[in-house]
């Protein structure tokens, strides 16, 4: 642009459009980055993880319950690890949930602005600590807590396998930690979003605040919490680092006092050293939890867009 | 709970004024009202002992000699330099490629781009990007960038993967920032003659630069926490690149973050070192989300003028 001669209102000089023309097909190919990343993330996953399906059988690798990959006669049955994943999320989302959208009710309705401000960073604290550092925690503070309620419940009992206090409930409850900061801002929001008028409705009306929170704020902010849950479901299905020391790592059966395996956790175990089919079965684990990433990534899009229609 | 009392007083007592409930207590609506403080009080007490907890357990394993030495047997030294050194390499190698191409995505999406299927599927793809599990860009990485690019365990494996993950993060700030850049700016500048890249360069791209750079900051603060996607990418190295020539070699050669070393050392159960790295990434995010609310304070445009 320096070099420009003449001043002129046109810009119709040959080497600025070819400029232009690049700086617009240059923007393109950046946009179109996420496309390429998403689209090969999942030819990959879909390539690397069927193999697995066809050696051992789609029946007997989803739904079978014995995983024992190292034995002379190995089998690959992943049913448990599945059921632990969906039983560990749905725990964690019922604990996380109810805290994180209580706290988020306080921050946006009743805290005064000066508390509101020593909260906000705590929660950012929360949001912003590594998944390692709260999986050492769990493994230093939770699991010893766990194991002594472990020798009080079933002290003298023959046929519990003791676990040192790395079981289901312990990863729960780091599951449900991690997932605290994404329900209570994305909640904040939507809470925040709701029109003043609707309160000021409900309380001319006679109601309480209390009232017009549970029964006006929170019902004209449901699409934004529902969005914060499925995004914490999202968070507690895909955590891997956290969990995988404290949630115990043998293939069980998911009850609160057993050790339990993860999707997540599997795969960060074994990855390492794992050869042929067993690593071919460790891609169709990934396989299966992308599936239930894209499943929730779609109905989250589907929610959205009901939310906006709502608002319109 | 005290505290929590005193403000809750302190609230009940503005709309007893002027509700019709003359403030009528009704039960439900202190057993919820209960609930809610204990929430609060259990999320803030979380935080505050998470951090008591790992900086008060860490600490007295930080020090110059753990900051600046490599663990090694022989010299019988235990230091996490070369975590230290490999985290930077990512951080500035990730940022060198992502932020570039999230930014022209945003340019894109928010100048060029009008609504429509293809503007939709991008945004989708985006938000799909940013909702995909660390370790399944662990697996894309090591598959993809690791085989079938022959990049092995190496930096630049972790480098790649981290970029496709900090993408969405770099463009959706960048869009925000654009958004907020109000539209006389473009029709002045339009209107005055200029070419839309000269109008983006010279005014957008100085306006939005504050969201740029939270985007920039938030994407080094995942960065640092990132483990999954670093374990089966970037493996597990310690060591210092050599001088010369090895600090450009070290990209091909593997190394781990302070995250995975932390990793590392609490699996084989060395947690004096577990928690003197906790302790300095603990510090990090601290100072990160700082710079963050720093940056957010300068967003608005017109305030700045």
């Amino acid at each position: 642009m320096e070099n420009q001669k003449t001043i002129t209102i046109m810009g119709s000089s040959q080497n600025k459009s070819a400029v232009e023309k690049a700086a617009q097909s240059v923007f393109t190919v950046c946009a179109f980055m996420a496309v390429m990343a998403v689209a090969s993330i999942t030819i990959y996953m879909i390539i690397n993880g069927t193999p697995a399906l066809f050696k051992v059988g789609v029946g007997e690798l989803l739904l079978g319950t014995e995983w024992a990959p190292g034995a002379a006669q190995p089998s690959y049955g992943i049913f448990y690890i599945i059921l632990t994943s969906v039983i560990g999320t749905a725990l964690a989302v019922l604990l996380g949930v109810p805290i994180g959208v209580l706290t988020a009710v306080f921050l946006a309705e009743l805290a005064p602005g000066r508390v509101a401000a020593v909260i906000q960073p705590a929660v950012e604290l929360l949001a912003g600590i590594p998944s390692v550092i709260y999986g050492l925690l769990g493994v230093m503070i939770l699991n010893p807590l766990m194991y002594r309620l472990e020798l009080r419940l079933f002290h003298g009992s023959a046929t519990h396998q003791f676990t040192g206090g790395a079981n289901l409930i312990s990863a729960v409850i780091v599951l449900a930690v991690m997932i605290l900061p994404t329900v209570i801002n994305i909640s904040t929001s939507a809470i925040r979003a709701v029109p003043e008028h609707l309160r000021a409705a409900s309380e001319a009306l006679g109601a309480s605040r209390i009232q017009t929170i549970f029964r006006v704020v929170l019902p004209a902010a449901g699409s934004g919490i529902i969005t914060a849950v499925v995004l914490g479901v999202g968070r507690a299905v895909g955590e891997a680092m956290a969990i995988s020391l404290v949630s115990g790592s043998s293939v069980n059966f998911p009850l609160p006092f057993h050790s339990v395996r993860f999707l997540t956790t599997a795969i960060v175990s074994e990855m390492g050293y794992a050869a042929d089919t067993h690593r071919q079965v460790l891609f169709t684990i990934g396989l299966v939890l992308f599936t239930f990433i894209m499943l929730i990534n779609i109905s989250l899009t589907r929610i959205l867009k009901k939310g906006e229609k709502e608002n319109d | 709970m005290t505290n929590a009392v005193a403000a809750d007083s302190a609230i009940a007592a503005e709309p007893k004024r002027n509700s019709l409930t003359m403030g009528k207590r009704r039960l439900s609506d202190e057993i919820l009202k209960l609930l809610i403080y204990l929430s609060v009080f259990f999320s803030v007490l979380l935080a505050a002992g998470i951090l008591c907890c790992v900086i008060s357990k860490g600490i007295s394993s930080v020090s110059w000699e753990f900051l600046t030495t490599v663990t090694s047997t022989l010299k019988g030294t235990v230091g996490i330099a070369g975590n230290i050194v490999n985290t930077l390499y990512i951080i500035v190698l990730t940022l060198l490629i992502a932020t570039p191409i999230g930014v022209g995505s945003a340019i894109y999406l928010n100048e060029y781009a009008r609504p429509g299927r293809l503007v939709g599927l991008i945004e989708f793809t985006t938000e799909t990007l940013s909702g995909i599990p660390s370790i399944i860009f662990g697996l894309f990485g090591m598959v993809f960038f690791g085989n079938t690019l022959g990049l092995g365990y190496s930096i630049l494996t972790g480098t790649l993967t981290l970029t496709l993950m900090i993408l969405p993060l770099i463009t959706r700030n960048t869009q925000e920032a654009l958004k907020t850049v109000p539209d006389s700016y473009r029709c002045g500048a339009l209107g005055m003659g200029v070419t839309r890249w000269y109008m983006i360069r010279t005014i957008l791209l100085p306006s939005a630069m504050p969201g740029i750079i939270t985007g920039i900051i938030l994407a080094i603060g995942r960065i640092v926490g990132e483990s999954a996607a670093l374990l089966f990418t970037a493996g597990s190295g310690y060591l210092l690149p050599k001088a010369g020539m090895g600090l450009i070699s070290k990209i091909m050669e593997s190394g781990g973050t302070l995250t995975i070393q932390l990793y590392l050392s609490m699996s084989k159960a060395n947690y004096e070192a577990a928690f003197g790295i906790a302790a300095v990434l603990l510090i990090i995010v601290l100072g990160i989300n700082l710079l963050t609310k720093y940056a957010a304070g300068k967003l608005d445009v017109n305030k700045n003028g």
